[in-house]
Parts: C-alpha cells; structure tokens; sequence
C-alpha cells in the first residue's frame, strides 16, 4: 500500500477545565489513503471534532496534546513549528465546517474571503485574486458567480454559504480535507449537492477526504471506509460494506441498531443503552464502552487491545460480536 | 447609504425641537432672578422691574418662548448678561478650544486603548492583560480633576517638562491666523513651527487627563469584544485556511469587534465632553465648559442655553456620525435601514 494522505497514531488530547482534566481523546490511531473518503462516525462528544482540531493545529489554549502523531506527506503536524503549521493549513489540508452561515465572516464579502486564502496559498496576484476566486465559485456550482463573488454572507442561503466554504477549503488544491458535519442542518436535496459537489472535487484531484458525521445513513452512501469512534477511543475501523455486514465491536453493533435504515421500522429502532463516560474522572476503565457493553469481560475494565495505525481495519474488543478472527483482536 | 443618513437625521428632529423645549424652561426654572442678580445688591425694587422689563421676563412664558424660537431660528442666541457679548460668538471663539482638546484626548484613548484592548483579548493572561486590567481599573477610580491636578503636579511643578497649565498658548506667542480655530491646524497652516509646539505643549497635560479618564470603557470594551469574537465560528475558518495572525485579528476578527467599540467611544466622548468642565477649569481652558459654569453661577441664561444647544446639536452630530460608521463597517446594518 502506498503512503497513507494522513496517518494518525496514538493521539490523545486534554482539556484542562475548571472543572478538572477533560481526556477528551486517548490513543486515536486509523490512517487515509489518497483518494479516499474515510468517514468518522460516533455520538456526541465522541471527539470527532477534537480529532480534526489536533490535525489542523486550531485546538483551543485550553487544550494539550499529550501524545501522538499525525503524519501528513512525511511531517508530522503535531510537532511542526508554528510557521510549518501556517504553511499546512488551508494548503495542504484544509477543513469544513458545520453551520456554514457562522463559519464564514459576516462583514467581508464572499468573493474576497476566498481570495484571502488563494492570495495566502495558490500563486496569484492580487489583480487576479478576484478572478480566480469567481473560477472557484464556478467550480462548486454557484450560478451567477460573479455577482455572488460580491454577496456577504447574510444574503445568501445556507446551501450556498456551505458552497462558499468549499471554495475556500479547496482554493489550494490540499491533499486532504476534512469536512466536519458539512451538511448538518440544510435540507436533504442540498445536502445531497453538497456531498456531490466534495465527492467530486475529491476525485477529480485525488484529494483524501475525512468525512465527520454522526449520520451512519450519509457515511453508508459516502464512505469507502468508516472509522467508529467511542468516548475519545477508536473503537473499530472497516470498510464500509463490511462494517455494515459484520460489525464486530459491540458499541458498532449498537450504532447501526439504532440508525433508522431503508428496512427497518421505527418500533424496531433500537437507542444504545446508558450515557458515555464521563471524561473528567480520574480513573476510566481502559476500554471506556464498557460499562454500556452487554458483552463486557473482566479484562475489560484494566487492559485494551491496541491498534494498528496503518492497517485499513481496526478492532478493539476483548469480546467481538462475530467470529472471523483477526489479527488485531487477538 | 444616503437614505440612513436621511433616516436618521429625521429622527433627530424631534430630539432637537425637545431640547429647545426643556432649554428653554430648565433656565427658567433655575433658581435666581437674573434682573435682581444684575441690579447689585443695593438696587431699589423700581431698578429691578426695569432691568426684568428690558430682559423680557416680565412678560407671559409663552411669548418669552416665541421672541427665543425666533431668535434662534436667525442663529441669535442672545447676548450675555455679565460681559454683554453675543453668546453665538462667544461659543463660535471657545467650541474650537474645547473640540480641538475633546478629540486630541479621544485620539490618546484610540492609540492607547485599542491596541491594549486587542493584545490583552489575544495574549490572555500575559502582562500586557495584567496592566491592561491594572490601568482600567485605576482609570475609572481616579476623579478627573484629581488626575489633572497629579498630571500638573507631576510634569509641570516636580519634573518641569511642560510649560504653566495656563490656557491655550504661552502668553508671550500670539494666537495663528483663525482659520478652524484649532491651533494645532491653524499654526500647521501657517508653518508656524513655534506656536504648533507650544500649542501642543499646553494640550498634553489636559488632553492626557481626558485619555485617562476614558482608557478603562475603551480598553475594557475592546478586550471584552475581542474575546466574544476571536471564538467566533468565522474565525476559526480564518485560522483553518492558514491565513496570517495579522490578518486573523486585524481583518477578521478586530473589523467584526469594531462595533461595540464604537459604540462605548460615542459614549465615551458624551462623558468626555462633560468632563472637559473640571478639566477646562484645572487648566484654565478657555472652553465652552468654563463659560457655562460661570454663566450658571451667574444665572445668566443666554450663555446657559446656547451651552446646552451646542451641546444638544453636539450629540445628535455624534451619534450621527456613529450611525454612519455602523452602516460603512457592517453591510447587515445598510440593509436593514
Ligand atoms: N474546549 C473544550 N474544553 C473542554 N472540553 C472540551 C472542549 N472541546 C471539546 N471538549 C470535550 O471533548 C469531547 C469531544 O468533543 P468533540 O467536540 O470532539 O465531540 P464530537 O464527536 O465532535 O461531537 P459532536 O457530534 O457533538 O460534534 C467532549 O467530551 C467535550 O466535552
Ligand atoms: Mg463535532
């Protein structure tokens, strides 16, 4: 297998709150190839958004990395200087966000936020900015571009502001992107453009995506590959077809029970029992589903099977749900 | 653009026709009779009724209200009764000396507490937001005049760095040829080097002392918007696009915190232009402020009156002007209107 886009190994991330120490992340390994969409699915406050924060370098003051990697085209992100970080960001790996009308700056044309970024990263001229940006907004289907280019945020509907993101994401051309809940909260049609439009840039240029969402449904339809994150842990890692077909962790297992799917009826929709962990107190059980696990074994509570980094597969679970042994759950 | 600025100088109107209203009867009300403070202590009751007959308030209120509302629609704002000048050219001489003051001071607050105000919002915890608390706190315990009197204290009796708290200029320069009344501006005018320094001598000390007085709001307020901004949602995109700290803080986060900022400097200038009294009267200034004080002592109305106008038309300009910032800075302000 050639080079992963991204490959995240052993990362953990405090938060020191007034209200004591916040593990938020603890040991989070999985990897992107190139070209692929890699979706990370988990509840709330599973740390899906704290892990894309880390790789950006945009954790806020109150946040530290305590350990870990994150290998983006042979540097590491979470040790690079401040100005190799500056450099990184926005050009080599670039993000988008949910709530797109927030996202963007309310007081400064659309047209000249994205030729910010292409003035910081592409090589262009600040007479051929505007132009370029216009291109951009092309690109990712807005009509009547030129006009748009000159619109502030508050005129334009939240499909197209998420749109203007896009743009800005990919004026240079990263490597990687990582789309956070890109399309919570618009309706299910622009939705669907929005993902169109990603899935499109992405092939056309080779780009790996990390497609955050809490939606099994979206990361079904979108996902070459899903990663499962539980409490600040990885918990298991597929294909998508065959996370669907085996889910192997039991907290998997659980989360696809309670996604309502094209088959199953609302009076069969399961909830995942209990609440997750909280992650201030001073002593987790290693495996931090466990107290939710009805398949929990008393190793559970002092050791966790770990995770290797670069293998497109994960699992960590003393007691798997199906039997096909592999290697990482021994 | 054009229809907020028409917008609100509609509404101003109604503001300005009540001014003159209460104006009018807040003289009135003040307690004193002029004609008797005029006549001296030993004029018979004969004197008094006519010096009241030639000042007009013997007759009903009303009609004293229609001989005021005509005389100021000419721009007449009557004579003073102690010196006997025209008021209307007695502010046109003295609002320079107390705006050209006002706005150095406002300048100083500007260059001093913005800046504080955006190193303390993003350098959290650092000395810079230590004195910056430091200074804002103290700023708004120390009374106006006491900083004035420790400034003079301070820089003319103990260090003599700066000329006698005397007025405008030095007595032995002559004032530059009028032009906007500003002598910093009239004497740049003029390349008179020599009376532009010595007329900037005599501001800083007074200029100095309304900058204290308004650093806290500013540098208070400028951190405090700073902070709600800088975890704003739009710059975090900012940072994830790698764009430039400066950029960051200055095009995308201080543009969006500028807002309340200038409100709290509207604000801010309205205490400063009543502060200017005590600090007109510590350096001896020869502004609006002290002229109306010894009017009032005097219950001399005309001065009175034509004081709290200026002062009235002052305010509707400022906030005017303010309105006018908020539709340039903010396009969702441009729309609504
Ligand atoms: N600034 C912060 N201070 C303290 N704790 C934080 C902070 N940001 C995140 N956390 C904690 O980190 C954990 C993971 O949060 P994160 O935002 O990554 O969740 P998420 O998976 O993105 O959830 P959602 O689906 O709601 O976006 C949560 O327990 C949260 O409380
Ligand atoms: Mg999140």
């Amino acid at each position: 297998m050639a080079a992963p886009a991204l490959l995240v190994d052993n990362l953990s991330v405090e938060f020191q709150t007034r209200s004591g120490v916040v593990k938020a992340l603890e040991g989070v390994s999985f990897n992107v190839a190139k070209g692929e969409t890699l979706a990370v699915v988990g509840e709330s406050g599973s740390g899906k958004s704290v892990t894309a924060y880390a790789v950006m370098g945009i954790l806020d003051a109150a946040a530290a990395v305590t350990s870990g990697r994150a290998v983006l085209g042979g540097l590491d992100l979470l040790a690079a200087s401040k100005e190799a970080m500056a450099e990184v960001r926005g050009r080599e790996v670039a993000m988008i966000f949910q709530n797109p009308r927030t996202a963007l700056n309310p007081i400064r044309r659309v047209g000249d936020q994205i030729a910010d970024v292409l003035l910081r990263h592409a090589n262009v001229t600040p007479n051929a900015a505007p132009r370029e940006a216009i291109k951009l907004l092309e690109t990712v289907g807005i009509t009547d571009p030129v006009r748009r280019a000159k619109a502030y945020p508050f005129e334009l509907s939240g499909g197209m502001c998420q749109r203007v993101m896009i743009a800005i994401a990919l004026a240079a051309q990263p490597s990687l992107l990582i789309a956070d809940e890109p399309t919570t909260g618009l309706d299910v049609t622009t939705q669907a453009i929005i993902m169109d439009i990603i899935a499109e840039r992405a092939s056309a240029t080779g780009m790996a995506t990390i497609f955050i969402t809490h939606d099994l449904g979206l990361a079904a339809e979108r996902a070459d590959r899903i990663v499962v994150m539980h409490a600040g842990h990885v918990v298991e890692a597929q294909r998508t077809r065959d996370l669907f077909a085996h889910p192997r962790h039991p907290y998997t297992q659980a989360l696809i029970a309670a996604t309502p799917g094209h088959t199953s009826r609302l009076a069969e929709l399961s909830t995942i029992g209990g609440n997750l962990p909280d992650l201030r107190a001073a002593k987790l059980p290693a495996c931090r589903y466990a107290a939710r696990c009805p398949r929990k074994l008393a190793i559970c509570d002092s050791s966790l099977p770990s995770i290797d980094p670069t293998a497109p597969e994960a699992l960590a679970c003393h007691n798997p749900v199906s039997s096909p042994p592999m290697g990482e759950a021994a | 653009m054009f229809s907020l600025i028409f917008n609100r100088l509609m509404l101003a109107i109604p503001s300005l026709i009540g001014v003159v209203i209460v104006t009018f009867l807040l003289t009135r009300a003040l307690p004193g009779d002029p004609a008797a403070y005029f006549a001296g202590p030993a004029a018979t009751e004969q004197a008094i009724a006519e010096i009241r007959a030639k000042l007009g308030t013997d007759k009903p209120l009303i009609v004293q209200f229609g001989r005021y509302v005509s005389d100021l629609a000419r721009g007449e704002l009557g004579n003073s009764l102690t010196t006997g000048q025209s008021v209307a050219k007695e502010i046109a001489t003295r609002l320079p000396a107390s705006a050209e003051l006002t706005l150095i001071g406002l300048m100083l607050v500007v260059i001093l507490a913005v800046p504080m105000g955006i190193l303390a919002a993003t350098r959290p915890g650092s000395w810079i937001d230590h004195v910056t608390r430091i200074v804002s706190t103290a700023g708004v315990s120390l009374p106006v005049f006491f900083t004035g009197l420790l400034l003079v204290y301070v820089f003319y009796y103990r260090l003599g760095l700066s000329p006698s708290p005397v007025g405008r200029l030095d007595v032995f320069l002559s004032a530059p040829p009028h032009i906007t009344g500003f002598y910093l501006i009239d004497a740049a005018l003029a390349r008179d080097a020599e009376v532009f320094v010595a007329a900037l001598k005599q501001l800083i000390l007074p200029a100095l002392t309304l900058a204290i007085f308004a650093l806290a709001p500013i540098a208070r307020m400028t951190r405090a918007s700073m902070l709600a901004v800088l975890s704003a949602d739009f710059v975090r995109t900012a940072r994830a696009s790698g764009l430039s700290s400066s950029k960051v803080i200055v095009t995308y986060a201080f543009r969006n915190a500028v807002l309340p900022v200038i409100t709290t400097l509207g604000m801010v200038l309205s205490f400063l232009l009543g502060a200017n009294v005590l600090v007109e009267k510590v350096f001896a200034w020869p502004g609006i402020g002290s002229f109306a004080v010894e009017a009032l002592i005097a219950s001399d109305y005309a001065p009175v009156q034509g004081f709290v106008l200026t002062m009235a038309a002052l305010y509707v300009a400022l906030n005017l002007a303010i309105d006018i910032a908020y539709g340039l800075i903010d396009p969702r302000v441009r729309i609504s209107s």
